[in-house]
């Protein structure tokens, strides 16, 4: 342990040079740029800058590739709350209620509560790396098809039956969320499914395009009934927001920790941030006292979901550091990146190169710090866009949107889909179809279908497989725990009630 | 969809609730009917080492049909209530289509010039038409944000955003 | 009259430039603008880092005047790659880097594409497939590995790999039948994420390519058992603490029969000029040269043959029947 402390001061050393620190604020500049522009990812971004980053020191290069993904992670939340886009796939559960926020005027406290939440995630994920690595690695091997497909039950079972709308129109929502991931390519047996012979079919419905559609279009297209403004735009911007809102983070510590845990879970399974963000949502939901109220501009479920995705983000990069197997796409694209520097990702990296993991570590300390204090000095700015007149914003934002879904996969069918979509989010919204289940579906439906399908195969069709030892057994009864919670929570008062008068 | 124009200005008035919902119920139920179809063709059925590739699209669709069937039934016998609520009136949806209808030809645009032409065009013109801002205000504007996005994908990130069929923008070497 | 108007107005310009294009001087073309490297894979996979080792290396060392771009499209197990290529027809600024599923995904899905509606350009290397099992297991040759699958029955052992009907699920097939033995095939959608599952016990075995399983080896997580191609590979470095790639049996050694080689080539869109071909297969001999490339190379154990013109339109020809062949007798053909 004092070994490992000693190591992060050497870490501390090796990035806090001019030089790095400069690429740091850089990375995250750019990061929090390609965070907002949805459909142009972490991911694409640290792709292309990749190659510039040949002609730098192997460390400098990682500190500024893993600040652009600091960045990313920051800048989704941005647009998710001023315009409920999400520009980001994680950031789609902070919409639910950091929209809202916006519309009542709250935009800055939204932003702050949202920074500072990222921010505490990635330092408590970034914590752990630094100590339990070795252990936490282990503990990712464990988790095998039957494994996952636990950890997505339980993201379903955790948001399911949450919403008020009327129950069979859930049901439509989230199976046509279901039927839009299954197009496309099947895993497991490689046959092309519900395309007719379409072949620009076969990429599949994006989640991102969906997302633009249907909440950033639909959003525009509502918010055009009753006339040319965004509700809230009027709102006042003053830089005391900040520390307004820090006042009132602390009473949700509890969330917090939990969503912290859950975020650090799916981060290292490799899970992922998107599955962490609505499963903490989720969760927050059910056991805050003021759960009822979320959905309708709550700080706390804002908190939740943006806490766990930063959790989650950041501690992805732990299974790639140690296992070679990257934890989300932009975590994929950073571990070619260590392959053409000549790193091995793998268990022996911690070994042989002390100097670039420490560094690594210790960037990720440090970027958080400058990511935070670059976003959060530009709070008033963000919400200062609110206050742009309708008739310049809206068309640029469909102009945004349709770059967006256009970069996703470089196809111009897709700019289609968006408006379908975005007609799709307006009529919906009208009728009380819930999207949230829609949107879950589709993000998560193909992979938990995956996972369950193989871990069917490894079982040979048996079923038991799903609760075979304590950990998927208790995932599962968990995920049954949260899908009957209503009965639970009843079953729960009662007992309450039938001790008290005794 | 081109009726709006004749019953402007009544309040009030407006598509009702009850015939969107059916519509809507209707394509699910369209969509559902695919979906069941198509999984009959990749093997829906429970084979000895788990479930063949339509086996979950099969129930996806089923659930599909029956959700839309029951939200069909229920508007158009349940009591609702709703059914005498107006979906959108029509003053709004005029508002609606003002937005809509330039996306379409938007979108049609990009497909015909590229991304970068129809951007400026769209921005301008929404503001000349939609906001009553000045010709010159719009154009610069619109004009800006393009050559931004340029900057920004194609220089920048090294994106390369779609050019259109026509490609006008084809002499800048991009 | 005004069809025919509107026709030689058409057809005068596109004449013009392939006037030009023939007019210019031999081997003087360059591009024009922006290169797109299409990658029919998503990221993260072993095509995918090839790509983006090869843009590395051309910007490093100043390579190309314009900036070759990578752009992934998987859709459809890279149909999506593939058939953008073949519509770019004449297009000189696209190229796109094949895996096998070149052969497999037309064969396996009837989405209709296949390497004649596209232009050869080069091959680059050919990946090697390895089986590996856990470390923790006894078995420490593919013998008694297969003597325990077959031992078990059929079904019993786990053999995971990367997609459906693709080449990791033929290399399985092809040891079954070599060995007459029946795995449980478990499609996974990255090579990372098997080398991962083996190391947890979650499968048996895999046949991952030596990158993707490398770090688990060297720390001594996984074993290797032999490699599905007829002679060792040449690289005589110690990996691990006592073994190099050239210490790893080749399967046919090890009483199995089989072999297989993945391509790792280069295309481009279909009608193209010679010289615009030539550019590309310049550029790549020279990517080849570099100290970048060369560790790669050796760091993933490539075969590291290159060939362009008629040799590679050969050896592709040559391929592609052998796996109609393989896929063929697997059942993985697509129903019609």
């Amino acid at each position: 342990m004092l070994e490992d402390i000693n190591a992060l001061f050497h870490g501390f050393a090796v990035a806090l040079t001019p030089f790095n620190l400069l690429l740091m604020f850089i990375g995250v500049t750019l990061g929090v740029i390609i965070g907002v522009l949805p459909g142009l990812g972490g991911a694409n971004g640290i792709a292309i800058l990749l190659p510039l980053t040949f002609s730098m020191p192997p460390t400098s290069a990682i500190i500024m590739l893993s600040c652009i993904y600091w960045g990313a992670l920051f800048g989704g939340a941005i647009t998710s709350i001023l315009f409920n886009i999400p520009g980001e796939p994680w950031s789609v559960a902070t919409t639910f209620d950091g929209y809202p926020m916006a519309q009542q005027g709250r935009a800055g406290e939204a932003l702050t509560g949202a920074f500072t939440s990222s921010f505490i995630g990635a330092l408590f994920a970034v914590v752990m790396i630094t100590f339990l690595a070795p252990l936490v690695a282990r503990f990712a091997l464990q988790f095998g098809p039957p494994e996952f497909f636990a950890v997505y039950f339980l993201t379903f079972c955790s948001f399911i039956g949450m919403g008020k709308e009327p129950p069979f129109k859930i049901m439509a929502s989230m199976m046509l969320g279901f039927a839009l991931a299954a197009v496309g390519i099947d895993t497991v047996t490689g046959q092309l499914r519900l395309i007719f012979g379409w072949h620009e079919l076969m990429r599949g419905f994006d989640f991102l395009i969906a997302v633009i559609g249907l909440f950033g279009i639909g959003e525009i297209l509502l918010s055009m009934e009753e006339g040319l403004s965004f509700s809230g735009s009027s709102a006042k911007i003053d830089p005391k927001i900040v520390l307004e809102t820090w006042k009132k983070l602390p009473k949700y510590w509890l969330t917090s920790l939990r969503s912290c845990l859950i975020g650090c879970w799916l981060g290292i399974t490799p899970g992922g941030a998107t599955p962490a963000s609505f499963m903490s949502y989720g969760v927050a939901k059910r056991i805050s006292k003021d759960g009822a109220k979320f959905g309708s501009g709550q700080l706390e479920g804002v908190v939740a979901p943006e806490t766990a995705a930063h959790a989650a983000g950041t501690s992805a990069l732990l299974p790639m550091l140690s296992l070679g197997i990257p934890g989300s796409p932009t975590a994929a694209v950073l571990l070619g990146g260590l392959l053409i520097w000549g790193l091995q990702p793998g268990p022996l990296l911690f070994v042989e190169q002390k100097d670039f993991v420490w560094g690594l570590i210790a960037s990720m300390y440090l970027g958080n710090i400058a990511g935070l204090v670059i976003v959060l000095t530009c709070v008033p700015l963000f919400a200062a866009i609110l206050r742009v007149p309708f008739s310049i914003i809206a068309p640029i934002i469909i102009v945004i949107c349709a770059i967006g879904a256009y970069t996703v996969h470089n196809a111009m069918l897709d700019i289609w889909f968006m408006l379908l979509f975005g007609v799709a989010g307006y009529v919906f919204k009208k009728l009380a179809y819930p999207l949230a289940p829609l949107v879950l579906a589709l993000v998560l439906g193909d992979r938990a279908e995956d996972s369950f399908r193989q871990a069917m195969l490894i079982a040979q069709g048996d079923m038991r497989i799903f609760f075979s030892n304590w950990l998927v057994g208790s995932i599962m009864a968990l995920g049954l725990v949260m899908l009957f919670w209503p009965l639970v929570s009843k079953l729960l008062a009662s007992l309450r009630a039938s001790k008290a008068p005794a | 969809m081109e009726e709006h124009n004749e019953s402007t200005g009544v309040p009030g008035a407006g598509i009702s609730t009850s015939a969107v919902e059916i519509l809507v119920s209707l394509i699910f139920l369209l969509i559902g009917g695919i979906v069941v179809f198509d999984s009959f063709r990749l093997g829906a059925s429970w084979s000895s080492d788990g479930p063949q590739a339509g086996y979950f699209p099969f129930y996806i669709g089923f659930i599909i049909c029956v959700a839309s069937l029951v939200i069909l039934g229920q508007t158009l016998f349940g009591k609702s209530g709703r059914s005498g609520k107006v979906f959108v009136e029509w003053s709004a949806l005029k508002q609606v289509l003002s937005v809509l209808l330039p996306a379409a030809v938007y979108v049609v645009g990009i497909q015909l010039f590229g991304i970068y032409l129809a951007s400026a065009v769209y921005i301008a013109a929404f503001m000349i038409w939609l906001g009553n801002y000045s010709w010159f205000k719009s154009i610069a504007l619109g004009v800006a944000v393009s050559i931004t996005g340029f900057l920004t994908f194609e220089i920048w990130f090294q994106v390369p955003l779609y050019k259109g069929v026509f490609d006008p923008l084809g002499f800048l070497g991009y | 009259m005004r069809i025919q108007r509107a026709f030689s107005r058409g057809v005068m310009p596109l004449l013009a430039v392939f006037g030009l294009s023939m007019a210019a001087p031999a081997a003087a073309w360059e591009p024009a603008k922006p290169v797109e490297f299409v990658i029919p894979a998503g990221t993260g996979g072993g095509a995918d880092q090839m790509a983006r080792l090869i843009q590395g290396i051309v910007v490093k060392h100043n390579l190309m005047k314009q900036s070759l771009i990578p752009i992934n499209k998987s859709g459809g197990a890279g149909a999506e790659g593939f058939l953008d290529v073949k519509g770019s027809k004449g297009d000189p600024h696209k190229i796109i880097i094949t895996l096998s599923n070149l052969f497999t995904t037309p064969l396996a899905t009837g989405v209709p594409f296949g390497w004649k509606d596209l232009t050869p350009v080069a091959m680059l290397a050919l990946d090697q497939f390895v089986l590996w099992v856990n470390a923790e297991t006894p078995y420490k040759t593919a013998t008694e590995y297969l003597d325990a699958v077959k031992k078990a029955g059929p079904n019993k052992f786990k053999m995971g790999g990367t997609g459906s009907k693709q080449e990791d699920q033929i290399i399985t097939v092809a040891i079954e039948k070599a060995a007459g033995v029946k795995f449980t095939y478990v499609p996974f959608k990255g090579g990372g994420e098997v080398a991962t599952q083996l190391v947890g016990k979650h499968i048996d075995s895999s046949v991952n390519n030596p990158i993707e399983a490398v770090a688990q080896w060297r720390a001594g997580k996984l074993r290797a058992l032999c490699v599905f191609d007829d002679q060792r590979m040449p690289y005589k470095t110690k990996v691990t603490d006592t073994m190099s790639w050239n210490d790893i049996p080749t399967c046919k050694e090890s009483g199995v029969p089989t072999d297989y080689v993945m391509l790792r080539g280069i295309f481009m869109s279909p009608g193209v000029s010679k010289d615009q071909v030539e550019f590309y297969v310049n550029l790549f001999k020279k990517v080849r040269e570099t100290p970048e490339w060369k560790d790669f190379m050796e760091k993933g154990a490539f075969n590291q043959s290159f060939m362009t013109g008629q040799d590679y339109v050969k050896w592709v020809e040559k391929n592609e029947a052998l796996h109609r062949d393989l896929m063929k007798e697997a059942g993985f053909l697509a129903k019609p």
